[in-house]
């Protein structure tokens, strides 16, 4: 067994590999994903090594993407589906929300959904209002589906393969931020992360940070920067919106008695409005501040560079943030 | 005259027949008797010549999907008429657990894949239905029923297109009673022969069939079960109609339509004009039919006293089945 350093696009195409060569059922579809080689560069070669039947190239028809896959897995495969990125996902809501997460449960468990949706999520590059978003709480607001966002080349790696063996339907999101960052990934074909699961990034005693995905990265630069002054952040990456690893959150927040939650997505019915009601119920006793939250501003994504990284949590955001409660 | 179809087969369709319309009236009954309480009833009354006539084509191993008008298809596939009455009333015995309702009969046994409430929902699970079948190489088909209505949504085009770009083995079945839920067709779309859609597609169009005639049913079916098996999709407009409301709780359905409605009841009805057939062509048949009729009331009573006999889902079902347990 080695450790190599690799970027996040090169680990979540190592799980699809395994998995393909694991399972005869497992096949990838979706746009772009076969001769185009992925549009962020996640499928490239699978093509080539699996052939068509495997790698299928869908037309651009997001509803038929998502919805094929629910009957496809209904019917004993397991459809990895490719929508490019979430943006695109909102076509598919209805294919995912009320068909996807509800079959098992309307049926009375007579079918299973093991599906796999994947896509790029996330901001920063000036893409604008429409390719945007961050909405990974729309789709954890549904019960029936699982939501894993993961921040790190080996965690995207062990989540996907996860998400892939698992019999419930998963919306898996990536940061297209994250992508090209490299860190370290075992090529154990078997290193599986439970769904579910968070993973303390830091550990600390002054201070939770609650994140997942992008937001580890500014979480953790923040705590850097205030381990100098003496501050112990830790940082939680809940790696999973649905199920949410409350035990995790709670046992941190027992140490800490205070939290900020960092996301990249928007305040209003979001993570952090979860995180704080979370706590606000069951760690009342335990609370020692109130709980901030750190997120993007509350606009449209803009095109200009200038205002759209005022728009972006940053690691000074988290730094402000914590010294507010502390 | 039909060639090759036994008298046996005739009296098996006369059977289903007045099963489902006896069985859809008792539905009504109970309705307004306030005995089925959910909000949502669709009645295939009128429609039952195109369900029962296009399934009868069907082998074992291959597949049933619908809308949600889907009691008289469940019953056509051989679902057990107690359990569909239980689901009605929502009980634990139903086919869907009491969790689904009228609009959710499904039977993984039958390879039934249920009833569908979105519209057009069900349509991009056809294809991936096929899909697997393709993929596994099994033979099977899919025979996809589509009201009128669900061909001017997107899931219709997105999943008819992708079925005809992979040669997904589907048979597409229009059902046009001419009215989606209270809107004409000639109003939700210039191309009023919906069978012409499959041109567009570069599918083969099996044109319009006479959805009232259970044996010209068949023998269109049947031709496009032997080429959807061969060579992929085909699309067939059945021309039927809707003896109810789009709902039961639609009332001024035959005050708005009832010169027309009256019309196919008179000269157009799938019981009658079967009746007439097996008449014409068997002396001394009325007997048989007699009892055919006689037996489904028993049989609908007998549904009904054991749905009444049925217990309630408990809490444990409430929270059963939400995920797969893994």
């Amino acid at each position: 067994m080695a450790v190599k350093n690799i970027p996040m696009r090169e680990a979540l195409r190592q799980a699809l590999r395994e998995e393909m060569l694991r399972d005869g059922r497992v096949f990838v579809m979706g746009q772009e994903v076969g001769e185009w080689q992925g549009t962020h560069r996640v499928t490239m070669g699978l093509l080539e090594e699996f052939g068509k039947k495997r790698v299928r190239d869908t037309p651009i028809s997001e509803m038929a993407i998502a919805g094929s896959a629910v009957g496809a897995a209904m019917a004993g495969l397991r459809p990895v589906a490719e929508l490019m990125t979430i943006n695109f996902a909102f076509l598919a809501l209805d294919a995912i929300a009320n068909h996807a997460a509800k079959i098992h449960y309307m049926f009375n468990g007579q079918f299973t959904v093991p599906v796999v949706f994947r896509a790029a999520s996330g901001w920063g590059n000036q893409a604008t209002a429409t390719h945007s978003h961050t909405p990974e709480p729309i789709f954890a607001h549904f019960n029936g589906l699982y939501v894993g966002c993961p921040s790190t080349p080996a965690d995207a790696k062990g989540m996907l393969k996860a998400s892939i063996r698992s019999n419930n339907p998963v919306l898996f999101t990536e940061s297209i931020a994250l992508y090209a960052k490299p860190g370290p990934v075992s090529d154990d074909e078997d290193l599986i992360l439970p769904i579910g699961k968070a993973d303390i990034k830091r550990e600390g005693k002054h201070v939770t940070l609650a994140t997942y995905a992008r937001g580890v990265e500014w979480s953790l630069a923040a705590a850097k920067e205030l381990e100098k002054e003496g501050i112990e952040c830790e940082v939680v990456d809940m790696r999973w919106l649905r199920p949410l690893d409350t035990e995790t959150l709670f046992e941190s927040f027992k140490k800490t008695n205070r939290c900020v939650v960092v996301e990249e997505s928007l305040p209003m019915y979001s993570f952090g409005s979860e995180i704080a009601a979370q706590l606000q119920e069951n760690m009342f006793d335990y609370m020692d501040a109130p709980i901030k939250r750190v997120h993007s501003m509350d606009v449209p994504f803009p095109y200009a560079r200038e205002i759209e990284l005022m728009a972006l949590p940053n690691a000074q955001k988290v730094i402000d943030a914590v010294k507010e409660i502390l | 005259m039909a060639k090759g179809i036994t008298k046996e087969q005739l009296l098996d369709w006369y059977r289903q027949i007045v099963l489902i319309r006896e069985f859809e009236d008792k539905c009504d009954h109970l309705y307004q008797e306030k005995k089925i309480t959910g909000v949502y009833l669709h009645l295939y009354s009128g429609h039952e010549a195109t369900g029962v006539g296009a399934i009868a084509n069907l082998e074992p191993r291959d597949h049933v999907i619908t809308a949600y008008r889907d009691h008289g298809t469940a019953i056509a596939r051989g679902v057990d008429p107690n359990q569909i009455m239980a689901e009605m009333m929502g009980k634990r015995t139903g086919v869907s657990g009491g969790k689904g309702g009228s609009m959710h009969l499904a039977s993984r046994a039958h390879n039934f894949w249920g009833g569908y409430a979105i519209v057009g929902g069900h349509l991009p699970l056809a294809a991936g239905i096929a899909l697997e079948a393709q993929y596994n190489e099994t033979g099977a088909v899919v025979l996809s029923f589509i009201g009128d209505g669900a061909t001017n949504n997107g899931y219709f085009h997105e999943s008819v297109n992708l079925s005809g770009a992979w040669k997904l083995p589907v048979v597409w079945l229009i059902e046009n009673n001419f009215v989606a839920m209270g809107t004409r067709v000639e109003d939700s779309t210039a191309q009023t022969e919906l069978h012409k859609r499959a041109i567009g597609y570069g599918i083969k169009d099996m044109g319009r069939v006479n959805g009232q005639d259970v044996v010209e049913v068949y023998e269109t079916v049947q031709e496009a079960v032997a080429y959807a098996r061969e060579n992929g999709p085909v699309l067939i407009e059945s021309l039927t109609y809707r003896y109810k409301g789009h709902g039961v709780s639609d009332k001024t359905y035959s005050e708005r339509f009832g010169e027309e409605l009256r019309e196919y009841k008179e000269n157009r009805d799938p019981i009658t004009l079967l009746a007439n057939r097996l008449n014409k062509q068997y002396k001394n048949i009325q007997p048989e039919l007699d009892k055919l009729q006689a037996d489904a009331v028993r049989i609908v009573e007998e549904s009904v006293t054991f749905a009444l006999n049925s217990p309630d889902p408990t809490y444990e079902d409430l929270i059963a089945n939400i995920y797969v347990e893994e």
